[in-house]
C-alpha cells in the first residue's frame, strides 16, 4: 500500500511537472493570462509529492518492507536504523529519486520565494527545471522504478555488507547530490534568462545562492571523500585522479568559476554571456558526473555495452539538455546585450583571468578523464594519471593562484598596480623567500616547493584585502572570500608538505622492537587475534613516540570477513598538529616479524582543514548574501508602503 | 557514489577468493597432494601457484639506499595496479601489485633506469599499465590540447581585456 501511494506520488509529480512546462512554455507568449498563474503552484505542489514520494520510501526501508524488490535486495532486518534509512539512497534507483526529489523541492522553493525576478524570466526559469525534472521522472518511471514489487516478499533482505554500514558512506552521495542539484537550479536560471534575454544583476543575485549552496555540498562532498579514501585505503594516498574523484571535481571546478562570474555579474553588470555559458557548463559537469557513475562505463566501455539501458538513457538526457542549451545559448548569446566594460587591472580583469584559468583546469581533466574511455571503445587501452594531470594542470593552476593574491585587492572598474605596490612586494617577497628556503633545505620535486611557496604567499595576501580596515564593519561576504581564499592556501600546503616530505617506513618488525620514521619511533608491543560480529582480525599494538616524548597507543587491525569473504586493513592515525602518522599491519613473514607499513606525512591534516575552510567561506558569503537580500527586500517594501502612502 | 568504486576496489583483492582462503587452510595437506599432482600431470596451473608463495621479498620491503628507493617509489606510483581499480602498484595489496613492486625495486637496485624499466613493463603489459602517457599515435590528442588550451586561454584574456580597455 505504501509502496502504491509513492508510486502514485512520484507519476503526480511527473504530470505536474508537464503542467508546469506546457503552462510556463504557453505563458511565455501570453504574460498575464490564466496559464501564467499555474505555473508557481504546480511547481511547489510537485516538490510536496515527490518529497512525499520519497518519505514512503524511507518508510519502506525503515519498516524493512520485503514485498519491496529494492528493499529486498539492500536492506535487511537485522540492520541499524541509520544504516536502513541510508539504504533507502544507497543504491541507484533511490538515488535517483533522492536526486529528483530534491530538485523538485528546489524548484518548489524558487517558486514560493522568488520574488526579485521579472515574472517572464520566472516563468522560463521553471519551465525549464520542470523540462529538466521530467527526463528524470521518465528515467525513474520508466526504467528504475524503488517501488516495484516482488510477486512474493522474500524471508529476508540480501543487503548486509558490513563494508557498506560506513557512516562517511552514508551520507558522502546525497552531499554530491545536493551539489547536483543546485547546479540545476543555476542552469534553469540561466536557461530562463537566455529565453527572456533579461541578463543583469537582478538575474545575478537570484541565482547566487543556488551556485553557492551547491559549490558549499561539492567542497564538502570532495573533502570528505579524499580524507574517506586516505584513512580507508590503507596507503595513505588522498587523490588519485580516479574517474570518480574526477566526476566530482568537474562541477566544482565549474562552479568555482560560475560563482565568481555570478559576482561580476551582480556587482557590476560585466560578464553577462560568460555567467550564462559557465551555468550550462556546471550543469553539465554534474550531468556527466551522474552518467560517468551510474553507467558503469568506468568499470570498463564493454561493461557498459553489455547493458546500456541506463548509461543509454542518461546519455541521452545529458545530449538532450545540454545541447539543447547550447543550442539556445548560440542562437541568444549574440543577443545578449554586452555588459558594462572594463580596465586590464581591475577586479573583474582578475577574475576573468580566474573564469578562464579555471576552464582551462576543467578541460585538461575532463580530457584526461574521458580520453582512456574513448580510445577503450577502439580496443585501445591507455592509463591518464597523476604524471599527466599533476604538471599540465599546474600550468594553468599557478598563474591563476598568483592572480588570486593580486585579484582581492584591485578596485572594481579600473586600478593601477601601482596603488598596491606594497602590498604586492610583501607577498613577492614572501614567496620568494620561501622558495629560497625550500630549495636549500633539500632537493625536492618542482611543483611541491613552487606549491608551497605559493601557499604561504596566498595564505598572506588572503587578508590583505582586510588591512586598514575596521574589521567589525567588513561585510559577512567578504569575510566569505578572505575565508575561503585562505583555506585554499592551506589546503595547497597540506598537499604540497605532504608531497614534498611525506617519509615512509616499510619493515619487518618482531614483537618487542621498534621501527623508526621521521621523527617517531614505533613500537610493535604485542600481536594479537580479535573478533568483530562478522570478521576476525590480528590486531597489533604500537607504541609510538614522537621526538622521545611519551607513548601514544595504535592498534592498526588486518581483517578478514567472511561474508562476503575479503580482506581489509584498518589503518590507524596519530594526529599531531603538525602532521599525522599513518600506521598499518601488513602480514606475517616466515620467520616471524611482522610487516609494518608506516609513514610520517607533515601537515597532511591541512589539506582537509583547507576543505572546511573554503566550504565555511562559502557559507559566510551566502549567509552574508541572504542578509543583504532581505535587507533589501525590506528597504524596497518600506519604499513602496512610504510612497502608497504619500499616494494617499 | 565515491565510495562504491572505492569499495570494488577494495572487492579486487585477490586474497578474498574464497578458493584461496579454503586452500589457505588446508595448506600443508593440499600442498603435498597439489605436488604430487602437479609433478603427476606437469602442468601446474601457473596462477594458482604463484598466489600459494609468500609475497615477493621486494613487495614489502625497501632499498637500502635511500636514493634508489626514492627513485623506485616515483616510478611505482606512476604505475598503474592492472588488477585493481585505478590504483597505482604503490597503492594496493593485490599480489600482482607486490610482484611489479619486487620488479621496480630489484631493477632499481641493478642500476637500471626507471624509464628503461617502464618501457620494459609497457612492453609486457602494453600502455595501460603506465599512468604516465606518452606522446604516440594513439595519445597525442593529449598533448595537443593542453597546447591549444593554452593558446585559446591566452587568446581571451588578451581580447576580453583590450577590448574593455
Amino acid at each position: 500500500m505504501i509502496a502504491e501511494l509513492g508510486l502514485t506520488a512520484l507519476w503526480l509529480a511527473a504530470a505536474l511537472s508537464v503542467l508546469q512546462l506546457v503552462a510556463g512554455a504557453l505563458a511565455l507568449r501570453d504574460e498575464g493570462g490564466e496559464l501564467a498563474k499555474l505555473v508557481r503552484p504546480a511547481a511547489i505542489l510537485q516538490g510536496l509529492l515527490a518529497g512525499f514520494a520519497f518519505l514512503m520510501l524511507l518508510y519502506l526501508f525503515a519498516v524493512t518492507d520485503l514485498s519491496v524488490k529494492l528493499v529486498e535486495t539492500n536492506s535487511h532486518s537485522a540492520k541499524p536504523m541509520v544504516f536502513k534509512l541510508a539504504g533507502a539512497w544507497g543504491n541507484h534507483e533511490g538515488s535517483m529519486l533522492l536526486w529528483i526529489t530534491v530538485m523538485a523541492l528546489a524548484g518548489g522553493l524558487i517558486a514560493l520565494a522568488e520574488r526579485r525576478l521579472p515574472e517572464k524570466t520566472m516563468l522560463a526559469t521553471l519551465a525549464a527545471q520542470a523540462f529538466v525534472g521530467l527526463g528524470f521522472y521518465a528515467f525513474l518511471l520508466l526504467s528504475s522504478n524503488p517501488f516495484e514489487r516482488l510477486p512474493m516478499p522474500a524471508l529476508e533482505g540480501r543487503g548486509l555488507n558490513p563494508l557498506l554500514q560506513d557512516i562517511g558512506l552514508a551520507f558522502h552521495p546525497p552531499t554530491l547530490y545536493f551539489g547536483y542539484v543546485g547546479l540545476s537550479v543555476a542552469f534553469s536560471f540561466a536557461v530562463g534568462a537566455l529565453v527572456t534575454r533579461q541578463v543583469n544583476p537582478v538575474f545575478a543575485r537570484a541565482m547566487r545562492p543556488w551556485v553557492l549552496g551547491a559549490w558549499i555540498f561539492l567542497t564538502l562532498g570532495i573533502t570528505a571523500g579524499s580524507y574517506w579514501a586516505y584513512y580507508e585505503l590503507g596507503w595513505g594516498g588522498w587523490w588519485f585522479w580516479d574517474p570518480v574523484e574526477n566526476a566530482s571535481l568537474m562541477p566544482w571546478l565549474a562552479a568555482t568559476a560560475l560563482l565568481h562570474s555570478v559576482g561580476v555579474l551582480a556587482a557590476r553588470d560585466a560578464l553577462r554571456t560568460w555567467t550564462i555559458m559557465l551555468g550550462v557548463v556546471a550543469f553539465s559537469m554534474s550531468m556527466l558526473g551522474t552518467f560517468l557513475v551510474r553507467s558503469g562505463i568506468l568499470t570498463s566501455v564493454h561493461a557498459f555495452a553489455v547493458d546500456p539501458e541506463r548509461g543509454t538513457f542518461i546519455l541521452f538526457l545529458l545530449v538532450l539538455y545540454i545541447g539543447g542549451a547550447l543550442l539556445l545559448f548560440g542562437l541568444r548569446a549574440a543577443t545578449v546585450a554586452e555588459g558594462e566594460r572594463f580596465r586590464v587591472t581591475s577586479r573583474e580583469g582578475a577574475l576573468v583571468i580566474n573564469n578562464v584559468m579555471l576552464s582551462a583546469i576543467l578541460g585538461i581533466v575532463l580530457l584526461g578523464t574521458l580520453y582512456p574511455l574513448l580510445t577503450e571503445a577502439f580496443d585501445v587501452r591507455v592509463s591518464v594519471g597523476p604524471p599527466y594531470f599533476n604538471p599540465v594542470g599546474a600550468i594553468f593552476t599557478i598563474p591563476m593562484l598568483l592572480v588570486m593574491c593580486v585579484g582581492p585587492l584591485l578596485r572594481w572598474r579600473g586600478d593601477s598596480l601601482g596603488r598596491i605596490k606594497n602590498s604586492l612586494a610583501i607577498v613577492a617577497a614572501i614567496m620568494l623567500a620561501v622558495l629560497a628556503l625550500v630549495v636549500v633545505l633539500g632537493s625536492y620535486g618542482i611543483l611541491p616547493v613552487l606549491g608551497l611557496s605559493i601557499a604561504i604567499g596566498l595564505a598572506i595576501a588572503s587578508f590583505l584585502p582586510l588591512r586598514g580596515r575596521n574589521l567589525l564593519r567588513v561585510p559577512i561576504a567578504t569575510w566569505g572570500m578572505v575565508v575561503a581564499h585562505f583555506g585554499l592556501a592551506v589546503a595547497l600546503f597540506g598537499m604540497a608538505s605532504e608531497t614534498a616530505f611525506s617519509e615512509e617506513k616499510l619493515a619487518a618488525v618482531p614483537v618487542g622492537e621498534s621501527a623508526q620514521v621521521g621523527p617517531w619511533t614505533v613500537t610493535l608491543e604485542n600481536v594479537e587475534p580479535v573478533a568483530g560480529p562478522n570478521w576476525t582480525a590480528i590486531q597489533g599494538r604500537f607504541a609510538a613516540r614522537y621526538d622521545g616524548g611519551d607513548a601514544v597507543i595504535l592498534t592498526p587491525q588486518a581483517r578478514n570477513f567472511w561474508a562476503p569473504p575479503q580482506e581489509t586493513t584498518e589503518s590507524t592515525l596519530a594526529t599531531r598538529w603538525n602532521g599525522q602518522l599513518y600506521a598499518v599491519i601488513g602480514n606475517q613473514a616466515p620467520d616471524g616479524r611482522w610487516q609494518l607499513r608506516l609513514w610520517w606525512k607533515p601537515f597532511v591534516t591541512f589539506i582537509w582543514y583547507g576543505g572546511i575552510l573554503v566550504a565555511l567561506g562559502g557559507l559566510l558569503a551566502l549567509i552574508g548574501r541572504l542578509k543583504s537580500d532581505l535587507k533589501r527586500r525590506y528597504v524596497k517594501s518600506r519604499l513602496a508602503d512610504r510612497a502608497a502612502e504619500v499616494a494617499a | 557514489m565515491n565510495g562504491q568504486a572505492y569499495t570494488t576496489s577494495r572487492h579486487s583483492r585477490e586474497s578474498g577468493n574464497p578458493v584461496w582462503r579454503i586452500a589457505r587452510s588446508l595448506w600443508i595437506p593440499a600442498f603435498a597432494g597439489m605436488t604430487m599432482l602437479a609433478i603427476m600431470i606437469l602442468v601446474p596451473e601457473p596462477l594458482s601457484a604463484q598466489q600459494s608463495l609468500p609475497p615477493a621479498p621486494l613487495a614489502y620491503e625497501q632499498l637500502e639506499d635511500p636514493a634508489q628507493e626514492q627513485a623506485a617509489q616515483e616510478l611505482m606510483e606512476t604505475l598503474r595496479c592492472l588488477k585493481c581499480q585505478s590504483q597505482s602498484i604503490a597503492d594496493s595489496d593485490a599480489p600482482m601489485a607486490g610482484d611489479m613492486r619486487h620488479q621496480v625495486r630489484s631493477r632499481i637496485a641493478a642500476g637500471e633506469d626507471p624509464e628503461a624499466i617502464r618501457a620494459w613493463l609497457v612492453e609486457r603489459y602494453g600502455d595501460y599499465v603506465s599512468y604516465a602517457p606518452s606522446v604516440s599515435e594513439t595519445t597525442w590528442p593529449l598533448f595537443a590540447v593542453p597546447l591549444l588550451l593554452m593558446l585559446v586561454a591566452g587568446a581571451l584574456i588578451w581580447r576580453r581585456l583590450r577590448k574593455s580597455a
